[in-house]
């Protein structure tokens, strides 16, 4: 009792300095945690496109990135004939230009993508995708950002397209992208015969290695990766992840030098203090718990005020037009429970000197100290 | 002044020893302790005097483990401080400590302050309560167990500081200048109510002070000169 007293007694003595200390820890955690949950967000929205009613993904081996990634027709439609399947889409994914929007996003889609199914028609028809005519149907986003409307006309590239309809989908890069029959975009793209990726249902998911092998076996050029297998090996969904945690880290280690700095200011406010309880019989570990007890509450404090604002944040973000579909505020329990431990880690690291610094106090000098 | 100067003896089996000490600062320009010897037996009362700077504030802090001899062996209750771990268990249990100044935590209470060593060594909340009673009835603290620190006069201050130190029943008191910062009659309060305790205690006192009055209370007057200690006779 005496010793939590002790404890909250110095971060009571020193409130603006105890204050700003929390407040680094709290917005290095806020920061962390928006970091890491939009940056998770949009990798699992990226998930999200390429795993979409599907459990399995077949595209090019070794390849960097699946906008490189060829798979042949011929693959997708022997992968479609195979009884262990229920259906495999093809997807080919390319950039598209239009005037003002350098980078737009195109999908070249069949009609029996789960995508074009399961979207909302704002308006226009959803057999627009099933021929092979230039026409395009465009997401809600993209729509709003090219002022078009159904029945418009786009130029994309060097060719003009007309607009067959707009669709609300439940992933916001889907909603900025514009979808082509496959056909199509195999053509505009230069890709005949060609697509990215194929989405593959099967009809049993345990039929999932069998499939794997099937694939390696027959197509040595091609691999099939279950989805989460997929978001665990894709090199960039890696990167995206690493830099989120990466990036808040930081963020926090930032936070934890906050924290190094008051205790270190601390520790030097109460030199004599710590001398009457060495006096007294304090051990050393018993000094170092009262220096890491003042860590831990300035860092479980910013914690948990970090998590809060980072939770704000968030939400906020979700409720910004521009973000629909890119910030997923549904922060997982772990990610929370991670960024605060870890802010509770570099608080407890940053007290690692002062403690040491006052463990190393020689009573009878420090009696002396004024 | 004292008489009849001559080396400090050592008592049989005592409770304290120190063996040829040596004890310099700024290193060795200031040389304050030159091979002092010294013991206390168990239950006696001990005055070392002599002017300010003669090294009695140094002796006491080596004899109770807060700074280190350059040179020599101390030992009490028969353990050398050099044992491992013996420091610890020596400020915990054996040694207790009043300064000139109360050094008290002026954020805590009269009774926080006196829990500080139960609290240190583990004792049992019920039985340091039971001790913390006894010695704060003994010091006339009781209606003030529950006042800050810094609503207490100085002789409280002080009766507190005594009564921290006599928490884990050490067997041996260092007082340095116990009453130096006490008007004269707070002062002879405070430093009868210190004798009174350590008698009934069966505690060995060392005290130093530069109060002639107060060393001829205690059994034994020891004179600190030239860095070394001299039995001396009381008026």
């Amino acid at each position: 009792m005496i010793v939590l007293k002790l404890v909250a007694t110095n971060l009571r003595r020193h409130r603006v300095r105890t204050l700003i200390s929390v407040a680094g820890v709290a917005f290095s955690v806020a920061a962390m945690l928006t970091v890491v949950t939009i940056l998770q967000g949009a990798v699992a929205m990226f998930s999200g496109i390429l795993s979409n009613d599907s459990e399995m993904i077949v595209f090019e081996r070794n390849v960097s990135d699946l906008f490189f990634s060829n798979v042949p027709d011929e693959a997708v439609a022997q992968i479609n004939a195979w009884p262990m399947v229920s259906r495999a889409n093809p997807v080919l994914f390319g950039i598209v230009s239009s005037a003002g929007h350098p980078i737009v996003t195109c999908f070249g889609v069949t009609p029996g993508d789960a995508r074009v199914r399961n979207a909302t028609w704002l308006s226009g028809d959803r057999r627009a995708l099933a021929g092979d005519a230039p026409d395009i149907v465009l997401g809600e986003r993209a729509a709003a950002f090219l002022n078009a409307k159904t029945g418009s006309l786009i130029p994309i590239g060097h060719d003009t397209f007309a607009v067959r309809g707009i669709v609300r989908t439940a992933n916001g890069f889907e909603d900025g992208g514009v979808f082509m029959p496959l056909s199509e975009a195999q053509k505009f793209f230069h890709r005949r015969g060609l697509s990215s990726v194929a989405t593959v249902k099967l009809k049993d998911k345990d039929d999932a290695a069998a499939f794997k092998r099937e694939v390696s076996r027959r197509f040595p050029d091609l691999i099939a990766l279950e989805d989460k297998e997929f978001d665990r090996s894709y090199s960039q969904f890696r990167i995206l992840s690493a830099t989120s945690w990466a990036v808040g880290g930081c963020g926090v280690l930032l936070g934890g030098l906050g924290v190094a700095n008051t205790m270190i200011m601390s520790v030097f406010t109460r030199i004599r203090e710590i001398a009457i309880l060495r006096v007294n019989g304090f051990s050393s570990g018993q000094i170092a718990a009262i220096v890491f007890g003042e860590s831990a509450l300035v860092s479980a404090a910013g914690a948990a005020a970090g998590l809060l604002l980072g939770l704000a944040a968030i939400y906020a973000l979700k409720l910004m037009p521009a973000m629909h579909g890119y910030v997923d505020p549904h922060v997982r329990a772990v990610v929370a429970l991670a960024v605060a431990a870890l802010a509770c880690c570099t608080g407890a690291a940053g007290a690692l000197y002062p403690a040491f610094y006052a463990i190393r106090l020689r009573a009878v000098e420090a009696l002396r100290f004024e | 002044m004292s008489r009849d100067l001559q080396p400090s003896t050592s008592p049989e089996a005592p409770v304290l020893r120190a063996v040829d000490l040596w004890k310099s600062y700024d290193d060795g320009a200031i040389g304050v302790l030159n091979g002092v010897d010294f013991a206390a037996d168990a239950g006696s009362t001990v005055a070392l005097c002599g002017p300010s700077g003669c090294g009695k504030s140094t002796l006491l802090h080596l004899l109770g483990g807060l700074d280190r001899p350059d040179r020599g062996e101390i030992s009490v209750n028969g353990a050398s401080l050099s044992l491992p771990g013996r420091l610890l268990r020596l400020l915990r249990h054996e040694v207790g400590f009043v300064f000139q100044l109360h050094n008290l935590i002026p954020d805590l209470t009269l009774e926080e302050n006196c829990m500080i060593p139960a609290v240190a060594a583990g004792t049992p909340r019920r039985e340091a309560q039971a001790r913390l009673m006894h010695l704060a009835g003994r010091t006339g603290l009781v209606p003030r167990l529950g006042q800050s620190i810094q609503k207490l006069s100085g002789g409280e201050r002080q009766r507190t500081a005594l009564c921290r130190a006599l928490m884990n029943r050490p067997r041996i008191l260092l007082a340095d200048e116990p009453t130096g910062s006490l008007d004269e009659r707070t002062s002879r309060q405070v430093f009868d109510l210190l004798l009174e305790l350590v008698e009934t205690e069966g505690i060995t006192l060392v005290m130093a002070t530069h109060d002639r009055g107060l060393a001829e209370q205690c059994r034994r007057l020891v004179e600190m000169r030239d860095g070394r200690v001299y039995e001396s006779a009381k008026a």
